[in-house]
């Protein structure tokens, strides 16, 4: 054999192992799901999506459904008061990926699980897991961007660190900074200078959280929960992402110190709060006697 | 040796005659953008929730959904090249900058091209929100505390995109991300200019937050000048 001349074949599969070499572009998978060891399938999703959630969601995915907007010769307003998500547009709540991506299969699947607390989407563990994935890979074709858009990388969250009070007290110099407080309020109340004019991006009124209130977040329960929600942002709500303002370990601080502004809800950092002099004196001005249903729910 | 030397003068010849779009000396579409009817009075937006904004201003900040000047003249309105000129493959390198100072966007109307740096300033001793409802776009929404660094962004479609702060309900911007590096955005005389337009059959379109779209079809010969108005129909409301 000439191995000084190149034949054609030889560069034609030359040719074509550079081009199978070549990175592939990972979509978020359109019409697919894969959740631990559970995969979905948009077709079986379809049949239970037009079963359990098109009352609310919409025949088109939309957000429209008869339950939020009845269709008719005149509308008898919208029954619920918080508009059910819209799969066309895909700006999701409850994600562990930065504002403006797609959440992953995961994030989708535990909003299933968990329900949008103080909200009408219920929790659905009275699917099955599978049905569930299937779920998720339907709602996932009601949009283009599972297309064209990669899915969003989880942030990063560091181990959480020790509660101390020096934690607590730099938690709350981060809410002093960030302005937290102008939605919020200074005692977390939900009743900011800015609370009143809130709108979604939907131009629907909405209030923001109200920490003394005590109940569920909206994304879950725990400490975790809690950091992903101003680490990614609430999209489609004017709840936006501090990622870029806060560096992660810092953001544990801000955790503990939101704990102690739910004074009705039992927790080791208001434990922990109330062991010092301000603290219980912060805790009894609050005047707040009685724990409200649900607060205590883990 | 004949044919390697026509080969040469061929190649020499096909450099030079390389086409750039954008060439210095081109052509250029100026105009004037007007309106009919009655528009919205602008109104005074009352800062007082926001004591370090309402400082920064000695006369109230005006609504600026319709901004006029004399002779029935439209500030704000994006004018682009739509249609016949090929879309930039490489965007700009230098940032499109959007400032908020005395809790107002500046400027009101950013056009800027997919896939430029967007960079994002707060000039202001309060937080902001920007929160851009890009609906085509990816909507993303982010906190800008006073004294942080200013942060980039991207788009990779063309939109135009309403942006708000939510902390200030009365911050209202627009980002026009477009194709073309050919747009304008027209001055407080209503003047916009688009220069260094190669010869070609174009097709321009002008934007208003308010009052909608417009076409015109504008043909470029050589280095000319063209003049192209648009006109606007008001609405008092």
């Amino acid at each position: 054999m000439d191995l000084t001349k190149i034949t054609k074949s030889q560069i034609f599969s030359v040719a074509i192992l550079a081009v199978l070499a070549l990175p592939v572009v990972v979509s978020a998978q359109q019409g697919q799901s894969h959740i631990g060891k559970y995969s979905g399938n948009a077709s079986t999703g379809k049949e239970l999506y037009y079963r359990y959630c098109w009352g609310c969601h919409g025949f088109r995915g939309d957000g429209n459904g008869e339950n939020w907007l009845p269709t008719g010769s005149f509308a008898y307003g919208p029954y619920l008061n918080i508009q059910p998500r819209n799969f066309v547009a895909a700006a999701f709540k409850c994600r562990s990926t930065p504002t403006g991506t797609l959440p992953t299969d995961e994030d989708l699947y535990n909003t299933l699980v968990r329900g949008i607390n103080n909200s009408n989407m219920p929790s659905w563990i009275t699917l099955t897991a599978q049905n569930r994935a299937d779920l998720i890979a339907f709602i996932k074709t009601f949009s283009q961007r599972w297309k064209t858009d990669k899915a969003g990388e989880p942030i990063n969250v560091p181990a959480e660190p020790a509660l101390t009070l020096d934690s607590i007290k730099h938690g709350k110099e981060l809410f002093t900074k960030l302005e937290c407080w102008k939605c919020h309020g200074p005692e977390g109340r939900g009743d900011g200078p800015s609370a009143s004019t809130l709108t979604d991006s939907n131009d629907q009124p909405i209030r923001p959280y109200n920490f003394a209130a005590g109940s569920r977040f909206k994304c879950g329960t725990t400490n975790h929960d809690l950091y992903k929600i101003f680490m990614t942002g609430l999209d489609g709500t004017p709840m936006p992402s501090f990622a870029d303002v806060v560096k992660p370990e810092e953001a544990w601080d801000l955790v503990h110190y939101l704990r102690t502004l739910q004074v009705t809800h039992k927790s080791p950092e208001l434990a922990l709060w109330m062991s010092t002099k301000e603290g219980a004196e912060y805790v009894a001005a609050q005047r707040i006697r009685e724990t409200p249903t649900g607060s205590g729910v883990q | 040796m004949r044919i390697q030397q026509i080969f040469l003068a061929a190649v020499a010849v096909l450099a030079s005659a390389k086409v750039s779009t954008g060439a210095p000396g081109g052509g250029t579409v100026t105009g004037k953008v007007t309106y009919t009817g009655t528009p919205a009075k602008s109104k005074p937006i009352d800062m007082s929730k926001e004591p370090s904004c309402a400082a920064q201003h000695s006369t109230p900040q005006m609504t600026e959904s319709a901004v006029t000047g004399p002779g029935n003249t439209l500030e704000y309105v994006v004018v682009y090249i739509s249609a016949g000129a090929p879309t930039e493959s490489t965007p700009p390198s230098a940032p499109a900058t959007f400032d908020q100072k005395g809790c107002h966007y500046a400027p009101h109307v950013l056009a800027f091209e997919v896939n430029q740096e967007l960079k994002v300033v707060n000039s202001d001793q309060t937080s902001h929100n920007i929160h851009p409802l890009a609906k085509i776009n990816r909507e993303w929404n982010k906190s800008q505390p006073p004294g942080t660094p200013p942060f980039s962004e991207k788009y990779d479609k063309p939109e135009f995109i309403s942006v708000k702060c939510n902390i200030h309900p009365w911050m209202h911007g627009y980002f026009a991300v477009l194709t073309t590096s050919h747009h304008a955005v027209s001055d407080p005389n209503g003047d916009f200019k688009l220069p260094d337009l190669p010869p070609g059959k174009y097709t321009l379109t002008a934007w208003h937050e308010s009052y909608g779209t417009q076409t015109q079809e504008v043909t470029i010969a050589g280095n000319e000048t063209k003049t192209v108005n648009f006109v606007f129909t008001a609405k008092p409301y």
